[in-house]
């Protein structure tokens, strides 16, 4: 199992849930299983997002492995001057 | 001075670490490199731009028959000339990006283009940009967020629905989107504190300032290719976005990146290119295309201009328990403003357990803005920077003390969501505290001013080669055009880990033909990625020496180390074999001695910065001086100290001119009344004191040096420090930028 | 279009050039001359990166008509080295890496050469004062001072 948290700027799909505990052992499998909890979630997620998998920012993220127990953030990619 | 986290356990190298002289500094110092304006080819044209006068009109029709009748002309081109990619169906920032490159029915700020010129003369050029009759039905404009987001304010885009709002609003407003971030319970938090505090902040777009004007050189072929010469942060990048305004593929194209004079961010994207290369496709001659300094200020970056308004709780015993923060910044004419970033960074320094951080990205009638330098993060610091210190005043605690109370640390959850894994904020705040600077007794008349910074820093896609000569000397191929001294970096790297003198390392940036993808060089990464990518590579070729010397010795493998520039066997029984002996038997052993390497490279570890300020303030003229400054920043392992200390030097001073003087100024008819380097006043050397640097170096664990990137963080917090010495000195509290004489002297006489 | 025939010295060799009516020095150093290491960096003679000497005297090259070059003595960043040997300010700004992007370096080693061929011991002050009309966004400028301080230095014990 792994924890989900969103930001606020999910809050109009995700309700009132700051996070979730669901069970997907990639990026790509975690953005459908909270697709089909949150519909629409999945196209907010899959375009110019990073994710943070235990506290490390991962751009182009898609088919990355999410160890078990892992806490996940979806972040707005960064970008530098 | 550098500070090490703990210089017992820490690896001491040979070469990483040493200030070598750096590879290019030769041909800058004898005017031989080559900048984006310096090619000349047979047969090359020169290129003008015909601009809008007008900050907002509808373009009601363009006639370029005089310009095209000029003799010595060659071609001209509108939006006419360039894919409608609106009618392709193409992704709405590539139809934005195309529109800035050439307006096609409306102009959105002074100094739009709406036509080029390719001519056989700067002066015809420039002549004929002027013949282009252009007929304009004037609209009323709005340049700030206030004017932007006023009820029934003229609306930039039609279809622009705010995003990030539920539920979405009916009409259309320039409100391109909103970005929230929250924890906990704001109402409790400021229930909880002792002490609250409400401000309300105004800054003013400022410009990256780089010295070389943007400039670039097109060569066309009849065969549907082009080659480009231009000076750039990233060639990849930008042959990606040239491409998809030209309705080309990026093969199409090969850029070869020149020696860039200065970038900062705003030369991540792109203005003159598609242009050039259209003109040169359309003449079948090489076009040069150079911005004269106007058209640098009228037409690119800057930053954004903003409002912010920001709220903190704190106890009497120095904790802040709430922070609510609102921002507004200018995008300029299309979305895209650092406003989600600044979001982001805005309390990222601090653990604060109730926090509501929301931002709107604001479209206006100014140049669509670039990336400057952490972008974002600067602007909104300015505001928290300056409460915390009001905080601090108002409990009557050491502004130090105060972020040390509340100073994310390792395991911290960032306002933004991940926890924090190592960082050297504290070791920062440390280094000013217990600094010679900080510890010297403040001079009469003098204000002193602390604050802090925060920048992400990213990894990202790089590749290089490593070829070793015959000579045994070795070349490093990189896809990074240098801004800041990379190339050094790259060279040490090479030189620790063959164990060779540095002098025998050769590093060349190479075109998009010759050396594979490489993200933009900015968001301080090249020293991290490309770093690791020219590591990999030597440790592979390392590998494969071993393996070469075990065959020459006609032995295992394991019985074979790389030990200070040559293999040598374990027994001690061999002659050592140097990278030359190695090189010379290459065909024998396996063939040449190269390898590349590529890596979307992940493991970027943030960088904090703290910087303390004493100013001189004449209360008659509110004229201050900069007396001293000290910065104290983490770099992770500074790989060459001088150019680690000359980007923090660099991001302070680009600080202190933002917070004195520079400021975009426009008339009331949206034209910009000061687009010079004469009266946009940036920081000059009479100005200024040396600035002291200390180079703090808590290592990042996922790199194998340990490198932060340094090249952003130090902008964040000189506007902030300035202000809170200016307080601290005269009572004054000015929250807006900039905070000139004239705005302090004003302050000055209000107080009595 | 008329041209005008401008006769001088630059960097030690008789030089001539035609110039366009109402073009700048700057532009024919870079367009008709071939120097490429003026930089223009404004046009208005606010920036110094076209700075070069004239008659000894540092100059924005930007804001003197070319046929104003007509029998003076130029000399540009390319005449700065002594054939095979770094002038000391050169060497002092490598070692002090006194430069990041430098595009601003020409300009700056030319003022600075005015300045210690005047002053050959200036102070920090002086140093900063005299370097004032040169602007540079990348260093801050400490590093450029440090340097042209230790090249005053070498430069005085070469004496």
């Amino acid at each position: 199992m792994i924890t989900v948290k969103f930001s606020a700027s999910l809050r109009d799909l995700t309700g009132d849930d700051h996070e979730v505990l669901v069970d997907a052992p990639t990026v790509r499998r975690l953005i459908k299983v909270l697709d089909e909890r949150y519909p629409g979630i999945g196209e907010r997620l899959s375009e110019g997002t990073s994710v943070a998998i235990n506290g490390e920012i991962l751009p182009d993220a898609l088919y990355e492995d999410i160890p078990d127990g892992a806490e996940v953030h979806f972040l707005a990619t960064l970008a530098g001057g | 001075m550098t500070m090490t986290e703990d210089p017992t356990t820490a690896p001491s190298y040979k070469w990483v670490g040493s200030r070598s002289v750096r590879p290019d500094g030769l041909d800058k110092v004898t005017g031989k490199a080559q900048f984006g304006a310096d090619l000349k080819l047979p047969n090359m044209l020169e290129g003008a731009v015909a601009r809008s006068p007008h900050a907002h009109a509808r373009i009601v029709s363009i006639d370029t028959s005089a310009a095209e009748a000029m003799a010595g002309v060659h071609a001209v081109i509108t939006a006419a000339d360039l894919p409608d990619l609106a009618d392709a169906g193409s992704k709405t920032d590539d139809i934005f990006m195309s529109e800035k490159i050439l307006a096609r029915s409306k102009v959105l700020w002074e100094g739009h283009p709406v036509a080029a010129v390719a001519a056989t003369s700067r002066e015809i050029a420039r002549a004929a940009a002027d013949a282009i009759v252009v007929v304009y039905e004037a609209l009323p404009h709005v340049l700030t967020v206030d004017e932007a987001l006023a009820d029934g304010a003229p609306v930039l885009h039609d279809a622009m629905i705010t995003r990030g709002v539920e539920p979405a609003p009916e009409a259309a407003s320039n409100a391109a989107s909103r970005v929230v971030h929250e924890r906990g319970d704001l109402d409790k938090g400021f229930a909880d504190a002792d002490t609250v505090l409400e401000r309300e902040y105004t800054t003013k777009p400022v410009h990256q300032g780089y010295i070389e004007p943007h400039a670039c050189v097109a060569d066309a072929n009849q065969d549907g290719r082009a080659n480009l010469f231009v000076s750039s942060q990233g060639h990849f990048s930008l042959r990606a976005m040239t491409a998809t305004t030209l309705g080309w593929s990026p093969s199409q194209l090969n850029v070869t990146p020149a020696e860039i004079g200065g970038g900062f961010g705003g030369k991540t994207t792109i203005y003159l290119e598609p242009l050039a290369v259209r003109l040169s496709a359309k003449s079948g001659r090489p076009v040069r295309l150079v911005m004269g300094r106007d058209e640098v200020f009228k037409a690119t970056g800057p930053t954004s201009g903003s409002r912010m308004k920001i709220k903190m709780g704190v106890t009497n015993d120095g904790k802040i328990t709430a922070a609510e923060v609102w921002m507004a910044f200018e995008a300029g004419a299309f979305p895209g403003s650092p406003v989600g970033a600044a979001s982001m960074t805005a309390i990222a320094c601090y653990d604060i357990p109730n926090f509501f951080v929301e931002g709107f990205d604001v479209v206006c009638n100014k140049p669509k803005v670039a990336a400057y330098r952490a972008p974002g993060a600067p602007i909104i610091a300015y505001g928290v920077e300056s409460i915390v210190d009001e905080l601090a005043l108002a409990i009557d605690m050491d502004p130090i003390d105060l972020r040390l109370k509340n100073a994310a640390v390792e395991g911290t959850q960032a306002s933004y969501g991940p926890e924090f894994p190592r960082i050297g904020f504290v070791e920062t705040l440390e280094a000013i505290r217990d600094s010679e600077h900080y510890k010297s007794p403040v001079p009469e008349g003098y204000g002193r001013g602390v604050a802090s910074g925060f920048w992400f820093n990213i990894g990202g896609n790089s590749t290089a080669t490593v070829n070793i000569n015959e000579d045994g000397n070795v070349n490093v191929i990189e896809g990074s055009p240098d801004i800041g001294g990379s190339r050094a970096s790259m060279a040490l790297f090479a030189a620790e880990e063959f164990g060779i003198s540095v002098d025998r390392v050769s590093v060349k940036i190479a075109d998009t033909q010759t050396v594979g993808f490489n993200d933009v060089t900015g968001g301080s990464r090249v020293t991290l990625a490309t770093g690791k990518v020219v590591i990999d590579c030597c440790r592979s070729i390392k590998e494969d020496l071993r393996r070469r010397a075990a065959k020459t010795w006609d032995c295992e493998i394991d019985d074979v180390e790389w030990v200070e520039g040559q293999a040598q066997h374990v027994s001690g029984t061999e002659t050592p074999l140097s990278l030359a002996d190695l090189a010379a038997k290459a065909p024998r052993t396996g063939g040449p001695i190269s390898v590349t390497q590529s890596e979307n490279v992940r493991g970027a570890g943030a960088g904090f910065t703290t910087q303390l300020v004493d100013l001189e303030i004449d209360q008659e003229t509110g004229v201050c001086r900069v007396a001293r400054y000290t910065t104290a920043q983490d770099a992770g392992k500074a790989i060459h100290p001088s150019y680690v200390e000359g980007q923090m030097q660099g991001g302070v001073v680009q600080g202190i001119g933002w917070a004195f003087n520079e400021e975009y100024i426009h008339r009331s008819d949206g034209t910009l009344d000061n687009p010079s380097f004469l009266d946009y006043r940036i920081p000059v050397a009479s100005d200024l004191p040396m600035i002291e640097t200390i180079i703090v170096e808590v290592p990042n664990p996922n790199h194998p040096y340990g490198v932060r990137g340094v090249g952003e963080a130090g902008i964040v917090p000189p506007m902030a420090a300035i202000g809170n010495a200016i307080e601290r000195a005269t009572q004054c509290r000015l929250n807006n930028l900039p905070m000139s004489p004239i705005a302090l002297l004003d302050a000055i006489n209000r107080r009595g | 279009m008329s041209r005008t025939h401008v006769n001088c010295t630059i960097n030690g060799d008789e030089t001539d050039f035609l110039s366009e009516s109402g073009g700048s020095l700057l532009n024919a150093l870079r367009d008709d001359v071939g120097l490429m290491g003026v930089k223009e960096g404004c046009g208005t003679g606010d920036c110094g990166a076209c700075s070069v000497l004239m008659d000894d005297r540092v100059t924005c090259a930007c804001l003197i008509f070319a046929p104003e070059a007509e029998g003076r003595t130029i000399v540009t960043i390319e005449g700065l080295a002594n054939a095979d040997e770094l002038h000391p300010l050169q060497q002092c700004f490598l070692e002090g890496a006194a430069l990041q992007c430098g595009v601003c370096t020409p300009g700056f080693l030319m003022a600075a050469k005015a300045l210690l061929d005047k002053n050959p011991n200036p102070t920090e002050t002086e140093v900063r004062y005299a370097l004032a009309g040169n602007l540079c966004r990348c260093t801050g400028y400490d590093k450029i001072i440090r340097a042209v301080l230790d090249a005053a230095e070498a430069m005085g014990e070469q004496a």
